[in-house]
């Protein structure tokens, strides 16, 4: 079946188009909202934004395609994002990464098999401060370990998200 | 003597949850509003300009300057972009306002709208930041409801609406001109400048864009005066400003403290000196692309001209603070493919050096490199600076040219050992 937005969607895109002078500014957060519905943004899903919004595909395409946080895959349930830049590597972040990996048996850009975690790691998150720092889908862990960040997967795969994700 | 430090700014020790619009207010918040509406634009101008602050998102253009710039008769609609990208590498200050004082942010871009007949402004936040995004819709929501924004400021009559807008994943939308172009809904590619953003900014009007730090200042400025703000700070650098210091210092984090303060004590006293009482090894004084400087350059005060005149520059002021234990290679290698990811692809010479940069350091850190590769990895960073359009070219040289200058002995023992000649672990921190 063809990918339709669902109703709540449909106006909130109505919502966003009214801040904006013009359509194509429109268009990356629609493109996040696309994101949320769908878990990535397939062809069909760029196609489905290009024809919501009234924009070429091709103009869909070029934007989705330059910002690194629209998946062009599917991701894992948990998207665990270890920061490797300088505050948190000086903090022992390949530690953190390792014991990911580890744990997890993948290496970053791969997904677990269960289709629970996939592992990425990234550039600075501007919370340097309290090194090492791991992103969970929204929410940050600050001060990691290798210890504290095992913890932090046992939970969620158990389904244990009160402390956040 | 002991470094003074304010909580105008940084109010996380005040046990209050500033989020809550009444307990923003109750705390004399959005008094400033009124205040400045009596006023009228030219005198917000003028006081934004006694009170000297230069641009905290790290190129330091004196605010009320670029304010000027904006010009006053135009028959089209003017904008006002809060720049709440903030990704340069040991940068983290601009969080606290979106994750703690969100309505500070808002009162910084009321009062601002109206020294510039401003009635729509944009606050691009880095895509990552989905929490704080949160954070500052449900403050604009808030404030909304309360009459502080929308329609009828606070009853003045003046009109102003305030909207997010979230990135999504790309270091370069911080640099101001991408930033609009990803605004507007293209790929982040800065364009030339002129014209400059005051006068053709986001959709063709003229825009004022401002870090978030430099609007969050803008109440404290009204309610208290701008030659008091002035004060807090030195002649020409005004004000009191965030300093974040990361890596490996006892206290790491957010310290706002009088732009004038010196370098080394912020270090030793505010951030408790090094772990594990180590030697210092290295400094980046104010963002990762930054010259970074060696121990006996750092007593330096913490103004925009003293950082410059001790050999590097004030940026953002995120401080990095590396021990001995510390590998100087592995260092830069962390920077290097930073800017080689985060290279926008626009120009030659960025888009093909960051990446050969870094690969020859790769090749450096694993002892795979001849000697003739020092020499070439100086000549594509010499060639990259002040070729491209924008500055993330000379931010990708800066960190391999100064690398090299202040640790080249390191660089040759790499290649000399056939690998890494670093001994022992880096110091451990744990949570202080
Ligand atoms: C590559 C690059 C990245 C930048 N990133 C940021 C950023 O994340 N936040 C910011 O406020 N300014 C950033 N800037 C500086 C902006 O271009 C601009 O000078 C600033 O937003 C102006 O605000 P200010 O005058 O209040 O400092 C960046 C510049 C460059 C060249
Ligand atoms: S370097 Fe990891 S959060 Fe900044």
């Amino acid at each position: 079946m063809a990918q339709a937005f669902s109703p709540q969607a449909d106006a909130e895109i109505e919502a966003i188009l009214q801040r904006y002078p013009n359509r194509l500014a429109a268009l990356i957060p629609t493109l996040w909202v696309a994101q949320r519905e769908f878990g990535w943004l397939a062809e069909e899903t760029m196609e489905l934004v290009a024809t919501r919004l009234d924009l070429p595909p091709a103009k869909v395409i070029s934007t989705a395609t330059f910002y690194t946080m629209f998946h062009k895959k599917p991701v894992g349930r948990y998207h665990v994002q270890v920061c490797k830049n300088i505050s948190c590597y000086l903090r022992g972040s390949d530690e953190v990464t390792a014991a990911v990996k580890q744990k997890l048996g993948v290496a970053p850009g791969q997904t677990t098999a269960d289709g629970n975690f996939t592992l990425e790691e990234v550039e600075c998150l501007a919370a340097c401060g309290r090194a090492p720092v791991v992103q969970v889908n929204a929410d940050y862990h600050e001060w990691q370990t290798a210890e504290s960040v095992v913890a932090l997967l046992d939970r969620l795969a158990a389904g244990d998200t009160s402390g956040g994700v | 003597m002991a470094v003074q430090t304010y909580d105008y700014l940084l109010r996380d020790k005040h046990g209050k949850d500033y989020r809550d619009l009444a307990v923003y207010r109750a705390a004399g918040g959005y008094k400033a509003v009124l205040k400045a509406h009596q006023m009228g634009g030219e005198a917000i101008i003028n006081e934004v300009k006694a009170a000297s602050i230069r641009g905290r998102g790290g190129a330091g253009f004196p605010a009320g300057v670029k304010w000027g710039f904006v010009p006053k008769d135009t028959n089209k609609p003017k904008y006002l972009v809060v720049n709440a990208d903030e990704g340069e590498p040991g940068t983290f200050k601009d969080n606290y306002f979106l994750s703690h004082d969100p309505h500070r942010l808002i009162e910084g871009c009321i009062i601002t709208s109206m020294a510039l007949d401003i009635h729509t402004a944009y606050i691009y936040v880095r895509g990552e930041f989905k929490r704080q995004i949160e954070t500052v819709d449900k403050a604009i929501a808030d404030a909304h409801k309360a009459g502080i924004l929308g329609k009828n400021v606070l009853g003045t009559g003046y009109q102003l609406e305030v909207y997010t807008h979230s990135g999504a994943g790309a270091y370069i939308c911080g640099e101001e001109t991408a930033l609009l172009e990803s605004l507007e809904g293209k790929p982040g590619q800065p364009r030339l400048k002129p014209p400059f953003p005051a006068v053709v900014g986001a959709f063709g009007c003229p825009t004022l864009v401002n870090n978030v730090e430099t609007i969050a200042s803008v109440p404290v400025v009204i309610e208290h005066g701008g030659e008091w703000f002035h004060k807090l700070g030195v002649e020409r650098d005004g004000g009191s400003r965030l300093i974040g210091i990361s890596g490996h210092v006892k206290k790491p984090g957010l310290y706002e403290i009088g732009v004038g303060a010196n370098m080394r004590e912020v270090i030793y006293e505010l951030a408790g000196g090094i772990l594990e009482d180590r030697p210092l090894k290295a400094v980046i004084p104010g963002g990762s692309s930054c010259a970074v400087m060696t121990p006996e350059q750092i007593d330096a005060p913490m103004t925009l001209d003293g950082i410059r005149d001790a050999g590097s520059s004030f940026g953002t002021g995120g401080i990095i603070v590396m021990a001995e234990g510390t590998c100087m290679v592995k260092a830069l290698q962390r920077l290097s493919h930073f800017y080689a990811h985060e290279s926008c692809g626009q120009c030659t010479p960025c888009r093909e050096g960051t990446g050969w940069m870094a690969r020859i350091i790769d090749d450096i850190e694993a002892g795979r490199a001849r000697q003739e590769d020092l020499d070439t990895l100086l000549e594509v960073a010499d060639q990259i600076g002040g070729n491209t359009i924008c500055a993330l070219g000379d931010a990708a040289s800066i960190p391999v040219q100064s690398f090299l200058q202040k640790f080249r002995a390191e660089f040759q023992a790499h290649i000399d050992h056939g690998g890494c000649p670093i001994e022992g672990p880096m110091p451990r921190g744990t949570r202080p």
